[in-house]
């Protein structure tokens, strides 16, 4: 059964940034993306680099040769190894988002008052009633 | 396979023969008032015209049993009844002519010799077989005088396909040959792409070789590069009814080629943006391939596992390619081909590849 794991207070990770976390001894890259969370593993599905750790880029987008242009910046990872791109909310990879993808895993925010009530890990982090927290399950 | 098993299968469609210009001389009647006095002016028509690609005394350029007593291998219509369209019981056939018109230096001359093989072709040949469909020859370094000629041949439905050479002076994605594409595409006309070079630069990519040997063998390269350039220039997406047959391009290369293209493009797909699906699919839905040459390994096993990696069974199309000697007898369905593919090749693929041949 998925356990519930508290990985950061929501204002370590800002928008745009990222933390990367271990959880049940497996590396997992958290992401804010405008407010939201995401959480992807840090294993690329192709060899196995660290894959939350590469540039964070945007989406290209294209109507036909000769035409560039970018959506929904800050919302794609590029693996450091081999330039291949993974959708950080579904960790789809562009080039074959059925078959190559990348585990992600459900992320809430909750408030140190709630997590004090419901069953949860926190492996590294002290909870306080007041702050919100960065939630993983896994 | 025999020729009987060929007519069992409902009249094969060719996708390659040669018919060939017997001399510049008969090209004259053919050509407009101007370039007919500048030919003899200048006495081109005592030239052959012949392409560097396939040089006349060759052994692959003729197969020892259908040289011609008199003339170029080819360029009889009664020796080609008989050497293929008859033993094979061929349906159809698309003539492929290779001439010097699409090399010439002058995009003028070339244009006017182009219009003069086409109208030479719609009169001697297709006139008098009704099994002949044909391919149009165009000016290829001028993607404008290219589309003039697309636009001036197309109305006459028994031109199935624009001929280009595989290597020429431009690789053939580059925007300024698209003139060719608009047209092709408008009028239901696949790009032939022939093996063949204009030799503007080497056929290999490492430089210039000594011999026929090297410049033949070469030419498989000169098509992956062909075939990268028309997928990273975008040509796919830019003219999405437009098909393109690699003609006399050999197939084996293709696998291992489609996997280092798809394996490249997600690493830098960033410089080609446009390109949105993996390349090898591409090349699945849009390209296809005659047959002949194919460049085989000797056991049929092996053939029919690197059939497989082309992961379609509607890319190959059947062609004798006559009069190049490619192989002997009436084996002109190399062995080993499974039987699916084999079925779809002969007719069903021919017909999807070309729209009109489907109601011929
Ligand atoms: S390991 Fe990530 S792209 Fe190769």
């Amino acid at each position: 059964m998925a356990s519930r794991h508290v990985v950061a207070a929501a204002d370590e990770i800002p928008p745009g940034g990222r933390k990367i976390v271990t959880v049940r001894g497996r590396q997992i890259g958290v992401f804010n993306l405008g407010g939201e969370f995401f959480a992807l593993i840090n294993v690329c599905p192709h060899q196995g680099a660290k894959l939350c750790e590469g540039a964070i880029v945007s989406q290209l987008v294209s109507n036909g040769p000769g035409e560039y242009g970018l959506a929904r910046p800050g919302e794609i990872i590029r693996c450091p190894w081999h330039c291949w791109e993974f959708d950080i909310r579904t960790g789809q990879s562009w080039c074959e988002p059925d078959d190559v993808k990348a585990r992600s895993f459900n992320v809430t925010v909750e408030a140190g008052g709630t997590l004090a009530k419901g069953p949860f890990v926190a492996e590294t982090l002290s909870v306080s009633v007041e702050r919100q927290y960065v939630v993983v399950e896994m | 396979m025999s020729s009987t098993t060929l007519t069992a299968l409902g009249g094969a469609i060719d996708c390659d023969i040669h018919p060939a210009v017997p001399n510049a001389r008969a090209l004259l009647p053919h050509m407009d008032e101007y370039w007919r006095e500048h030919m003899l002016r200048r006495g081109l028509e005592r030239e052959n015209f012949d392409l560097s690609a396939y040089p006349v005394n060759a052994p692959i350029n003729v197969r020892p049993d259908w040289k011609l007593e008199k003339g170029p291998p080819g360029s009889s219509l009664a020796d080609m009844q008989a050497h293929v369209l008859e033993p094979m019981g061929t349906g159809l056939a698309i003539c492929n002519v290779l001439h010097g018109a699409q090399a010439m230096m002058s995009e003028d001359l070339s244009a006017a010799l182009c219009r003069g093989v086409n109208n030479w072709l719609a009169a001697e040949w297709l006139d008098r077989d009704p099994r002949l469909r044909a391919s149009i020859l165009v000016p290829q370094h001028s993607g404008e005088l290219a589309a003039e000629e697309i636009e001036r041949m197309a109305g006459d439905r028994r031109f199935v396909q624009v001929l280009m050479l595989a290597m020429a002076e431009l690789p053939p994605g580059r925007r300024q040959l698209w003139p060719i594409y608009r047209a092709a595409e408008k009028h239901g006309l696949p790009i032939g792409l022939h093996a063949g070079s204009t030799f503007r630069h080497p056929p290999s990519a490492g430089g210039w070789g000594s011999t026929l040997m090297e410049d033949y063998v070469s030419y498989a390269q000169g098509f992956a590069a062909a075939l990268n350039s028309l997928l990273a220039e975008g040509v796919f997406q830019k003219f999405p009814d437009l098909k393109v047959v690699l003609i006399e391009s050999g197939v084996t290369w293709l696998p291992a080629s489609m996997w280092r293209i798809n394996k490249t493009w997600r690493g830098v797909r960033s410089e080609v943006p446009w390109l949105n699906k993996l390349p090898a699919d591409i090349i699945r839905a849009r390209v296809r391939l005659t047959a002949q040459p194919l460049d085989a390994p000797a056991d049929s096993a092996g053939l029919g596992m690197v059939l497989e990696q082309l992961g379609s069974e509607d890319m190959l199309l059947f062609a004798s390619d006559y009069p190049h000697w490619q192989y002997d007898g009436a084996d002109a369905v190399p062995a080993g081909i499974p039987a699916g593919m084999l079925q779809k090749m002969m007719v069903e693929n021919a017909r999807a590849t070309y729209p009109r041949l489907k109601a011929a």
